[in-house]
């Protein structure tokens, strides 16, 4: 516990970092998820069709292999990052989009024929049904599995922590190595701050569930 | 391919999409072709590069590497599973000192970064990473799998368990024998979809120092030397990439052969999980 209590700047500057990592990616995720959802459903088959393999690709690809691309590969094939978060969010919001993509899509498919139809019969144009009608529908009915895809981006984030990332995991191993006699006390202490993160997440997924999304 | 979301293309429209998809393509290629530019210069692409492929030793290691992968992945889901039909029941358990304690674990598990978990059992325990490994996955998976099953459960009709306990089952037997079977062909998709989460999170076994495939990869490019990396890289990643791929059209697979079955032919199955990462589990009403 008193171990705990010393390093409380540590595991704040960890926690910190591992919010901003969190919130950069998941804003690049779900702009990059939303547009790639839209080039899902497009008029153009070529934009389909990237659109499907990377979803295809990224949701099979473990996150530490994307982590290892971005911050051991890359580097070495001459593209080089000042800091290491940039390679972080970089293998972060690809990944996370790709499931993003997923849901948004699974949204759009949720909303009625009928609201599609009527947009189109009163002369809408694709981009304008998708934008006005179909996409502010589907991202309601689709809040709850978004929220719990920041949840996953959350506890991934900690991949960082093995990639020269100083984050609330990589602090967490610093610390266990240099307090090798209470190991146990400073990962419960990492584990909380996780919790601290991730159980409002979660309880605000429930509420907004029971609340403002619409169920179909 | 037509869509609701537009009309069906006119000649111009037609010829816009045609012209939009060839810059499109031509983007792609573009990009792709300096990648791969960027990559020659690098002297990615020369012979010497690509000869360790016909050595024996390498493929050896990578054998090893994907052994490791898929033998903790298996040993894992086959501990989780049996773990998570436990725990399920035990979280819908009628006595409020077992549920709630449950609920409690379950969050926790849940809430937690597996790798942070591995990383407990690795130093607090002081196991193989091999065991630190499989620990973590089945800790995570178990409740993930517990979450799952409890969805199920709940989702059948209520007529179910009245019918079992109304012909003299207890209430354990009606779980066993009416619930769970059932509970487990109906969300038998999501559970597949889970199961490709568990075999991706076998890679972070990377950062516990277990000898997985990515590991493998590492301790090649250290040994032969950095200018080895890309390639042992590569190939690497698209076997493991298959390798999920290939699991990931077996969820798909069983999913449709479920809904065309109607799996225990009752009702139709709740939809199906967007996010195999966290599945969305309803509380209940």
């Amino acid at each position: 516990m008193e171990v705990i209590i010393e390093n409380l700047p540590l595991y704040w500057e960890g926690l910190l970092r591992t919010l901003f990592l969190s919130v950069v990616s998941g804003i690049i995720a779900l702009i990059l998820g939303t547009l790639l959802a839209a080039a899902r459903v497009s008029p153009v088959a070529a934009l389909r069709g990237f659109s499907t393999l990377y979803v295809e690709i990224l949701r099979n690809t473990p996150l530490t292999i994307a982590f290892f691309f971005a911050a051991v590969v890359l580097p070495r094939l001459g593209v080089t990052f000042q800091q290491f978060e940039v390679a972080a969010i970089i293998a972060l919001s690809a990944y996370t989009a790709a499931f993003i993509a997923e849901a948004v899509r699974s949204g759009v498919n949720s909303v009625p024929l009928g609201q599609a139809e009527a947009a189109r019969s009163i002369g809408m144009n694709f981009g304008q049904v998708l934008s006005l009608i179909i996409l502010p529908q589907a991202l309601r009915t689709v809040i709850p599995p978004l929220i719990n895809i920041l949840i996953a981006l959350v506890k991934n984030s900690s991949v960082a922590g093995a990639f020269f990332v100083l984050e609330l995991f990589g602090y967490g191993r610093q610390m266990a190595n240099a307090n090798g006699d209470q190991v146990m006390a400073v990962l419960l202490g990492v584990a909380f701050f996780y919790l601290l993160l991730t159980i409002p997440l979660g309880i605000l997924a429930s509420t907004v569930e029971r609340k403002v999304a619409i169920a179909r | 391919m037509t869509s609701v979301l537009y009309d069906v293309p006119g000649p111009k429209a037609r010829r816009v999409s045609l012209i939009g998809s060839v810059v499109g393509t031509v983007l792609i290629l573009g990009l792709l072709a300096w990648i791969v530019m960027t990559l020659a210069q690098q002297g990615i692409f020369e012979d010497r590069r690509w000869a360790i492929f016909t050595r024996g030793d390498v493929w050896m290691l990578l054998g090893n590497g994907i052994g490791a992968t898929l033998s903790a992945a298996a040993l894992a889901a086959m501990i989780a599973f049996p773990l998570g039909l436990m725990l399920s029941l035990l979280r819908i358990s009628l006595v409020d000192w077992i549920r709630i304690p449950t609920r409690v674990v379950l969050e926790f598990l849940r809430g937690m970064p597996v790798v942070l978990m591995m990383l407990f059992v690795l130093l607090v325990f002081g196991t193989s990473s091999f065991v630190a490994v499989v620990a973590g996955l089945v800790l995570y998976n178990a409740a993930i799998f517990a979450e799952i099953i409890r969805a199920g459960i709940q989702s059948l009709p209520k007529g179910q368990r009245e019918a079992g306990l109304t012909i003299g089952l207890t209430s354990f037997q009606s779980r066993m024998l009416i619930e769970l079977p059932q509970a487990v062909r109906r969300m038998m998709p999501s559970l597949v979809a889970q199961l490709v989460v568990l075999l991706k999170d076998t890679s972070l076994g990377y950062i516990v120092a277990y000898g997985e495939l990515l590991r493998a990869v590492q301790v090649m490019a250290d040994f032969l030397g950095n200018a080895f990396l890309f390639p042992i890289f590569f190939v690497a990643a698209a076997i493991y990439i298959a390798i999920n791929i290939c699991v990931s059209r077996l969820a798909v697979w069983i999913e449709r052969r479920g809904s065309t079955k109607a799996a225990g032919g009752v009702a139709k199955a709740p939809t199906a999980v967007v996010a195999p990462e966290l599945p969305e589990v309803r509380e209940p009403k």
